[in-house]
Order: C-alpha cells, then sequence, then structure tokens
C-alpha cells in the first residue's frame, strides 16, 4: 500500500458517520415545488433525481483516484424519508448509542423536525404499507413471526452484470428510444404507461450524465488551482474520464472503475436498495480492460492495485443508511453488503478465475476495511490454489472472504429456470442469496422465525409472551398422541403465517411499483428497457421473493427433543415439558440437562435429528415455493439470518431444547452454538442433508482457532473440509476464525462454546474440555498468533 | 465381536494423510510417564476415560463409513490408534480389513510393544504405520516407559522388512526424548531401516500434564521445563540432515 492509499485508507477509518439530510431536503424541496404533480410517478422520480444529483454537493476528497460520494463528505450518510421518516427519538438514539453510531447536530436535528418529517409524515411508502396491511399481518409482525423489509428499504438484493463496460449511457438511451418507438398503442394496452416509464428511465440517465460533468467542473476547477503539478496532471486526467463515462463506454480500467462508481452511486441515490447493489464479478468485467491496458503499455500492476485500493474505500465511505424505530441495544451494522464475487466459472462454465482474481484478492488483504464485503466462487472446475488464496486471507481472522459453490448456485437457478448462460454469469449478494447478475430482481421479503412458530403450535395459537390468540387454533397439544399429531400442527400454523406474510407482500410489492419506481436501476437491469415496466413492477428478466427461515438448528432441536423425550423414550409427557418451558427451566435443572446433554441435535451427523431438519425444511419448502408474486415471479426460500435470530430470539420463550427465555436462536443452518459435538465433518453432513439447490441460498457458519489453520497441512485439509461440503451441494461456508476474546468467553461460559475446536500441539480438540491452565496457554498463542 | 474404544474423532488432520477418522482402542502395554492418553489404559475408568465403551464391529465400520466422502476428497481414510491398538489384534485386524475391502485407507499408531505374529498379520492389511520411536537406550527406555524397547525395535525392523511403509514418530519430552545423544541414536538407528517415508517431530505439549493434574494421577514428571522453537527446529534438523522428511507435530 503505498502513501496516498494509506492516507485515503486511514480518512475512511477516521471518519466520523454522521446523518445528512442533503438528499432529504433537495428531495422535498423538489416535491413542493409544483412539478411532481404536472407529470406521471415515474417521469417525477426520475426527475427528482436529477434535482437531487444536479444539486448535491461534489465531494473531492484529497489524493484520490476514483472520485464521488453520495454525501457531501465520506460517511455522510444519507435518509430517505419517500421510504421511511426518521423520528427525532431515532436521531437521538443514533446519535448517542455506543455501537454503530451517527452523528447528528443540532442543524439536523431541527431540520428533520420542521421540514422533513411534517412533508413526509403519512406519504411515506412505510406509512403506506402499515396503512394497507391488515390486522392479521400486523399481530403477526409484532409478535416477532416474521419482519418485513420493504417497510424500511427499497426491493434491492440484486447485482450489476457487465453491461455497463460494454455500453454507456448515451447508448441506453438510445436503446430506450428504440423501445419507445416501438411502442403499439393501438394494441397494447399499457404502452402509454411503458412510455412514461421509459421517459423516466431516459430522464435517469440524462442525471447520471450531468453528475459526472459536475465532477468534471469541479475537478478542472481544482487543477486550475492546484500547485503540485503531478496532482494537477491527476486532476485533469480525472476531470477528462468524467467526460467520458459514464456518457460513454470505458475505453480502460482506470474508466472502467470510475464508471460503476458513478452507477453505484446513481443507484444508491435514487433509493437506498436493500443489500447495496455491487459489481458483481469485478475480475471477470475488469479483466479485458487490465490486459489491453498492460499490453498497451498505459497501466502497470501496481497502478492497477492502487486503483482498485482507491475503489475500495469508496465503499467503505458509504455507511449503511441507518434504520427508523432503531433502539440502542439493537445497533446493526455499518456495513451494506456488497458482495464482490470472485472466481467461479464464465458463461461457457470455464473456470473464470485469472491475474486480477488474485491481485484483488491481495487488495481485500491488505486494505482490510468493513466494507466492500468479498467472496469467493469455487467451482469443481477452481484450482486448489484458488481455494488456498482465500484461506490464507480467513486465517488471519478477517471474516472474508466468504466460499461459495458456483455449480450449486447454477443448479439452483436453473432449477427455477433461469437459462444456464445467465446462472453461470450470476452468483451470490448480501449474505449468501443467489443471483442472475443484471437480470434478476431478487427480493428479500423478510425474515421468518421457523421456532416461534412451533412455539405457538404448541400453544394452540396463542403467543405466550402476549396471550393473544394470533395463530389458528391447531389442537390442544396435550391432546396430541404421536409426534406427527404435531407435526400437522405445525404444518397448518405454518401455512397460516406465511398466507399472512404473503398477503401481505402482494400489497408492498404493489406500494412499491406504483409510489416508488426505480427509472435509474431500470436502466441496469435486463429486461426493463425492453419490456418498458420498472425494476420494482416486474420488469426485470427474473423476479424472485423469497422468505427467509431462521433457525433451521433451534426448530430441529426442539422437535427431536420433543420427538426423542416425550413419544419414543416416554420420559415426561408434553405438557410437563410445556410446564417446565413456562417456568423457564426453573426447579428443573436436571431436566434441562438432559434436553441439553442427552438428546438428540442437530449438527452431529445423527440422522435422527437430521430427519427431522429434512421434515422441517420440505414443510418450510412446500409451503412457500413457487407461489407466485406480483411482478410475474415466484415465492422461494432462504436460509439465512444476519443477526435477525438475536431479535427472534428475544421474543420466544423457553424451548424444548433446553435454550432458555430470550436467548438468540442457531443462525443460517449452523447447529445450535456448542450443540454439535462430533466436529466439522459432521456438522457438514448434517448441513448438507438439506437440499440446498431448491433454495436461494444458506448460510453455514464455523468457527476454528487460528491455530488450526496454522500450518500448511492444516489449510490444506481445510480445502479438502470445503471441497467435500460443496461436491454435498452445500450452497456457502464461512469460517469465523476465533480471537483471544472469544476463548476468554468461551472460558466463562462453556456452555455456549462447546463446538469449539483448538489446536493443541499436535492434536486439536474441544478448547472447552481443556484444563485451565492449557486453555490459558492456548488464549496466549492466539493473541501472539493474530496480529 | 466386540471391542473396547475410548473415543472415536471424526476430522482428525493430524494422524495421516489427508482428513481422517481415528479410532482409539483402549489398553496400553507401556507406561510412559509423560502419557497424553492415560484414559487408554485399562485402569483408568471414571470421568477421565468416560468415552470408554464396548462397541461391536458394525458401530465402528458405520461410524467409520460416515465420513468416506472426506476421506476420498482429501486422500484420507482411517487411523486406529490408542493406547496401543495392536492390545486388541482380533477386534484390529477386523477392522482394518473392513477397511481394505471398502478401499478406505487404513493407518496403525502404534507403540510397537505388540507380538510380532500380530505385527505380520496386521501387516497385511495396513497402508501406513505410524510407529513411535521414544529412547534408544534401553536402560532409559524401561525406566520411562516400564518396558524393554527389543521388541519394538524388532518389529520395527521387521515391518521394515515387509515392506510397510512407515512414519516415525518421536514425541521430545525435555530432557528425556530431546536430548543430542538420543535422537542422534534414534536417526541412526532409522537410517539403517527401508520403507522410512517420514518422520514425525512431536513437540511436548502439556495435554498430559493437564489430564494427570485434573485428574488426580500420579505424576512422576513433574513440570517439565518450556521447549523453545530452536530446540524443536535442531531436533526436526537430525533427521532432516539424514533425508528424511520431518513434520513437526503430526
Ligand atoms: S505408549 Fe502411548 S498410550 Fe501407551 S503409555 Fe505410552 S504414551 Fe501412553
Amino acid at each position: 500500500m503505498n502513501e496516498r492509499i494509506q492516507k485515503l485508507r486511514q480518512q475512511s477509518l477516521d471518519a466520523k458517520p454522521t446523518i445528512s439530510l442533503e438528499r432529504a431536503r433537495l428531495l422535498t424541496e423538489f416535491y413542493q415545488s409544483g412539478q411532481p404533480e404536472r407529470v406521471s410517478i415515474p417521469v417525477a422520480r426520475a426527475m427528482a433525481l436529477k434535482y437531487l444529483l444536479d444539486h448535491k454537493e461534489i465531494c473531492i476528497n484529497d489524493g484520490e483516484l476514483i472520485v464521488g460520494e453520495r454525501g457531501p463528505a465520506p460517511k455522510a450518510t444519507y435518509t430517505y424519508p419517500d421510504i421511511c421518516t426518521h423520528t427525532l427519538k431515532d436521531f437521538d438514539i443514533l446519535n448517542s448509542r455506543e455501537k454503530v453510531s451517527f452523528a447528528v447536530d443540532e442543524k439536523t436535528r431541527k431540520q428533520q423536525q420542521d421540514e422533513i418529517i411534517p412533508f413526509w409524515s403519512g406519504r411515506s411508502v412505510r406509512d403506506l404499507i402499515f396503512q394497507k396491511v391488515d390486522r392479521p399481518w400486523i399481530d403477526t409482525y409484532e409478535a416477532g413471526i416474521f419482519t418485513e423489509f420493504m417497510e424500511q428499504r427499497a426491493p434491492g438484493h440484486t447485482v450489476l452484470d457487465d453491461k455497463i463496460y460494454r455500453k454507456g449511457f448515451l447508448d441506453f438511451q438510445l436503446q430506450i428510444e428504440d423501445s419507445i418507438k416501438k411502442l403499439d398503442f393501438f394494441a397494447d394496452p399499457e404502452a402509454l404507461a411503458k412510455r412514461e416509464q421509459l421517459t423516466a428511465m431516459s430522464i435517469a440517465a440524462d442525471a447520471l450524465i450531468s453528475y459526472a460533468e459536475r465532477h468534471a467542473e469541479k475537478l478542472t476547477e481544482l487543477a486550475d488551482s492546484e500547485t503540485d503539478s503531478r496532482r494537477k496532471r491527476e486532476l485533469r486526467e480525472m476531470a477528462k474520464i468524467c467526460r467520458k463515462v459514464p456518457a460513454h463506454a470505458p475505453g480502460g480500467f482506470r474508466e472502467a472503475l470510475q464508471y460503476y462508481w458513478f452507477v453505484h452511486l446513481g443507484v444508491i441515490t435514487e433509493l437506498n436498495t436493500w443489500d447495496s447493489f455491487n459489481p458483481g464479478r469485478l475480475d471477470r468485467h475488469l479483466l479485458p480492460f487490465y490486459r489491453r491496458d498492460i499490453e498497451e503499455g498505459v497501466l502497470t500492476e501496481e497502478r492497477a492495485r492502487e486503483l482498485l485500493q482507491s475503489f475500495w474505500v469508496k465503499f467503505n465511505n458509504q455507511p449503511a443508511p441507518p434504520k427508523v424505530g432503531v433502539t440502542a441495544q439493537e445497533s446493526n451494522t455499518y456495513t451494506d453488503f456488497c458482495l464482490i464475487n470472485l472466481g467461479g466459472v464464465d458463461e461457457t462454465g470455464e473456470s473464470a478465475d485469472n491475474e486480477l482474481t488474485y491481485m484483488i484478492l491481495d487488495v481485500i488483504e491488505e486494505m482490510r476495511l468493513l466494507q466492500p464485503s468479498s467472496m469467493v466462487q469455487v467451482s469443481k472446475k477452481s484450482p486448489d490454489r484458488l481455494i488456498d488464496r482465500a484461506l490464507r486471507i480467513i486465517k488471519t481472522g478477517y471474516g472474508q472472504p466468504s466460499l461459495f459453490n458456483t455449480d450449486e448456485m447454477v443448479q439452483e437457478m436453473i432449477r427455477q429456470g433461469k437459462s444456464v448462460q445467465d446462472a453461470r454469469n450470476g452468483g451470490a449478494s448480501g449474505c449468501v442469496e443467489t443471483g442472475a447478475f443484471g437480470k434478476e430482481s431478487y427480493i428479500l421479503t423478510g425474515y421468518f422465525n421457523l421456532t416461534k412458530v412451533l412455539e405457538i403450535t404448541l400453544n394452540d395459537g396463542i403467543d405466550p409472551r402476549t396471550g393473544k390468540q394470533i395463530g389458528i387454533q391447531s389442537g390442544d397439544p396435550s391432546r396430541f398422541e404421536s409426534f406427527e399429531d404435531l407435526m400437522d400442527a405445525f404444518r397448518r400454523q405454518l401455512r397460516y403465517f406465511i398466507d399472512v406474510k404473503i398477503k401481505g407482500n402482494v400489497i408492498i410489492e404493489r406500494l412499491w411499483a406504483e409510489h416508488l419506481p426505480a427509472p435509474f436501476m431500470s436502466i441496469l437491469i435486463d429486461d426493463c428497457i425492453k419490456s418498458g415496466k420498472d425494476y420494482n413492477d416486474g420488469g426485470a428478466r427474473y423476479n424472485t421473493s423469497y422468505v427467509q427461515g431462521v433457525g433451521l438448528g433451534s426448530i430441529t432441536d426442539c422437535l427431536a427433543a420433543i420427538k426423542y423425550q416425550v413419544f419414543d423414550k416416554r420420559n415426561l409427557t408434553l405438557p410437563q415439558l410445556l410446564d417446565a418451558m413456562k417456568a423457564n427451566f426453573r426447579d428443573a435443572a436436571d431436566l434441562r440437562a438432559t434436553l441439553v446433554e442427552s438428546t438428540p441435535k442437530y449438527g452431529n451427523d445423527d440422522d435422527y435429528a437430521d430427519d427431522i431438519t429434512k421434515q422441517v425444511f420440505e414443510i418450510f419448502f412446500e409451503t412457500v415455493d413457487g407461489r407466485a408474486n406480483t411482478k410475474g415471479g415466484h415465492f422461494r426460500i432462504n436460509l439465512l439470518p444476519t443477526t435477525c435470530h438475536v431479535y427472534f430470539g428475544s421474543v420466544i420463550g423457553a424451548m424444548p431444547d433446553g435454550r432458555k427465555k430470550g436467548e438468540p436462536l442457531s443462525e443460517g443452518i449452523s447447529p445450535v452454538q456448542g450443540s454439535d459435538r462430533r466436529g466439522p465433518t459432521a456438522v457438514l453432513k448434517s448441513a448438507s442433508k438439506i437440499d440446498h439447490i431448491r433454495t436461494g441460498g444458506t448460510l453455514l457458519n464455523q468457527k476454528f482457532s487460528p491455530q488450526v489453520l496454522e500450518s500448511e497441512d492444516g489449510l490444506e485439509k481445510l480445502r479438502h473440509l470445503i471441497r467435500a461440503y460443496f461436491t454435498m451441494d452445500g450452497h456457502h461456508i464461512q469460517f469465523n476464525v476465533v480471537t483471544a476474546e472469544t476463548l476468554r468467553k468461551a472460558q466463562k461460559n462453556p456452555e455456549k462454546y462447546r463446538d469449539l475446536i483448538v489446536r493443541v500441539a499436535g492434536y486439536s480438540d474441544y478448547f472447552v474440555d481443556l484444563g485451565e491452565d492449557l486453555q490459558n496457554e492456548i488464549i496466549r498463542r492466539t493473541e501472539h498468533g493474530v496480529a | 465381536m466386540n471391542g473396547i474404544i475410548f473415543d472415536i474423532k471424526r476430522y482428525a488432520i493430524h494422524d495421516g494423510p489427508g482428513i481422517r477418522t481415528t479410532v482409539f482402542l483402549k489398553g496400553c502395554p507401556m507406561d510412559c510417564w509423560w502419557c497424553h492418553n492415560p484414559e487408554a489404559r485399562d485402569d483408568i475408568t471414571g470421568k477421565l476415560a468416560e468415552k470408554t465403551r464396548t462397541v461391536s464391529v458394525a458401530e465402528v465400520t458405520r461410524e467409520i463409513a460416515r465420513d468416506r466422502i472426506f476421506y476420498d476428497q482429501s486422500g484420507g481414510g482411517v487411523t486406529f490408534s490408542g493406547g496401543e491398538p495392536l492390545a486388541q489384534p482380533d477386534f484390529l485386524l477386523v477392522l482394518l480389513e473392513f477397511c481394505r475391502g471398502q478401499g478406505i485407507h487404513t493407518a496403525v499408531d502404534t507403540c510397537g510393544y505388540a507380538p510380532t505374529e500380530d505385527f505380520e498379520r496386521v501387516s497385511e492389511l495396513t497402508d501406513l504405520f505410524l510407529y513411535d520411536l521414544k529412547i534408544m537406550d534401553n536402560e532409559q527406555h524401561t525406566k520411562y516407559t516400564g518396558v524393554s524397547n527389543e521388541l519394538i525395535l524388532d518389529n520395527l525392523r521387521l515391518l521394515s522388512q515387509k515392506g510397510s511403509k512407515l512414519q516415525l514418530r518421536v514425541p521430545l519430552i525435555p530432557g528425556i526424548t530431546d536430548t543430542d545423544e538420543n535422537l542422534e541414536a534414534v536417526a541412526d538407528f532409522l537410517s539403517r531401516l527401508r520403507g522410512v517415508d517420514g518422520v514425525s517431530i512431536l513437540p511436548y505439549n502439556r495435554f498430559g500434564e493437564d489430564k494427570r493434574t485434573r485428574f488426580k494421577l500420579e505424576d512422576r514428571l513433574g513440570r517439565l521445563p518450556d521447549q523453545s522453537r530452536a530446540d524443536i527446529e535442531s531436533a526436526a534438523a537430525k533427521f532432516r540432515l539424514r533425508g528424511y522428511e520431518v513434520k513437526i507435530g503430526g
């Protein structure tokens, strides 16, 4: 890392996240100007974007090579009152909370109070959603059975393909014109609406082009007053680039990066697209430019690195927009889940890793920034070298990159009806979500609390937390004669709640389509231009809506406990178990120990438990998969939690697996914390018993201490472990290389860390099984191992 | 047929090539002062040996078969360890036969102290021996392990003559096995053997010590000084010098 990058990186690390009302104010100004009323909604949205990009402050940081900030300064973070409006209390909490805070100054607070809140309250899409959904939806939402993504953030979860590297925005405008010309106003009843939509796209394209020009002007200005001749040259060069892209297709490596960055800013200014948009297969997109530039002698490897590093800093400068209705405890994260995809295969199915893949991995390792996130796609054709390179970064304890199974993702997409080429050009975004890049609107609609549904089933439809009847009456559990009776009740209860969720989704999808179209995003995602439809209204080639199941491990263990202790061994009756749960296992330590220690658990390659996992998976799958959404696509399932397993656990009382009231659920498809005791191969076997190919992504976390990965041999065996998991069609795995701090926690709370494997010179063993002295020695070694 | 084991570990990554499952067979004829697996010994019961159980061949083979995909992927297999796996020779043979039939790679981790006839039989079905060599001086050997090393060295010569693949394992016990004199003698002995594929130097760890204190076992060893990286390297160098590939830590 050279001095320039060191400085830029440090600036980014030091920049304090603040709330910027720039977008909110400009948008309010525009919507108060009377102009929007004279045009259609899509056109108004496009004009609003143009107004924003024409008037926002242009920020160019000292020494940078790629320009453009979303806000007026690095980490000055926008709010989106058109989507959800922060209350003053939200601002106060954001300003004062310890973790993931955003500074809010007095002026901002006052503006929010005087200008923003009065205008947007009742108008924001969030307000509209809560007006339109029905009572059961609200009850279910409040009970913590599901969350709803689109009440706070725009339908997102999409990633760009290679189109911008071949075409400029002027070219896109020609395509748009062409589509308008082809409209058949006599035969197509939607032609008028399409014309509005396409006109909006064209305005949005203008908006980005003139935004880049504003940068060019500012850069020229700076160049004129710059005294350092080298920097002066640089500024001139950058001005030239901003005049060329995004209007025209990029001609070289640097132009390609700058072009993408403008597009990125366009997307995240238009809306707060959930799980921020990202360039996707960056190592592939940039390769032709890189090779040509190197060949022509206009780029060196060193310069390419520097540009990529500079590009990395830009991502890190954009924290995820903070939520509304925030709490001091639930701090969330600054990361916006931009997931750079590396490796994988090309559209012909050949391994796609190349010299840039490795260069970008170097950049990731050196930069060690929170954003962007990164992942490596591993196909059976990928070389070992690719995995090894990734593992060498992972073992330093930096949670990136995560590893994905390309061959499995391609199968997922083909099952969903995508073309082989689109599938191969795709990958994963956000945490683990599979998609056809540049061609799909894949929307995460919300997390779904499977374990809570079981709790309600065990209470005949009543939520024990509130005493409210929110589910159907699925039967008095004391009357269940067999485990099948229970499963049947669970199935009916689940169907009811999924119905509620999906009914709400239909309403919400329509609200977005009608009120907040995304003309800018529509330029970028095929086939919106061709179809004349908005990204938020089914314009994309593929439209998928996901419901993300949370707590697969927890619900399995709960059901396994009931099946084993109540119905098979008859050690106690279901009402007895329910009473102990109601009392949060007070005075039932022995029972709880039996449930925790001597009951089959998911994650141990034990078919007794894993068969139940499969049953739950199938029930969830059947209930959701294949239902139509309003955009010509379908609902599908995913199994991932982000951090929602904590919230979902907080609304559930004590459960049959011995989990106490309020404790977190298991996350992703990982076993309940500490319940896997047969080592990583057993975890992977359990995890691969569900059919990943019928999901849109699953998340598996595996903990290791750095010592296990210390030697080349350990690394190689880990690579084999990954390959074997992927041979079994596992979707994703990430390695959590534990820190000394985690080990200390494990020493204090061994119960939660029973799965933690450490290396003890020549042996690996469960950390919690070691004596204190030995544990301390390992803690010391771990501290030294990770810089 | 039944046997007694005290543990089965999956994802064993320090007991031979690839990803392995290690089956720990109960019983050991030796009595090393530094023993890191005291639970292997027949006289140890209770908490320390809580996983000790009598198992049928079928139970063990079922467990072995579970990680097949990992063995295939990594060139791994099964390691029979102990204690001393040859302390239950018939049980071991049946398990080895099963693996041979399934095409699963086998390693036997042995201290070498078992009847020579048993070694002859076992060697037919074993792909790799992980053979411990501790002390060359017989008097010292007898003192620290309770038995003479003659049989151990004879068996090693036999396996070498029969063409078995051998990985030597040398535990470095400070002041006892890690002396220059002993290591030179071990290395000299090795260089007269065929079939030695590599040498593993096992640095001293406090595993045994930890277990002895926790489970209040007799402790003849006391607290040994720490081993430095340099000590380990110099031990490894002695074998490298004689052309062996040396692994540190199994
Ligand atoms: S040979 Fe191994 S198991 Fe037997 S006493 Fe010695 S160290 Fe312990």
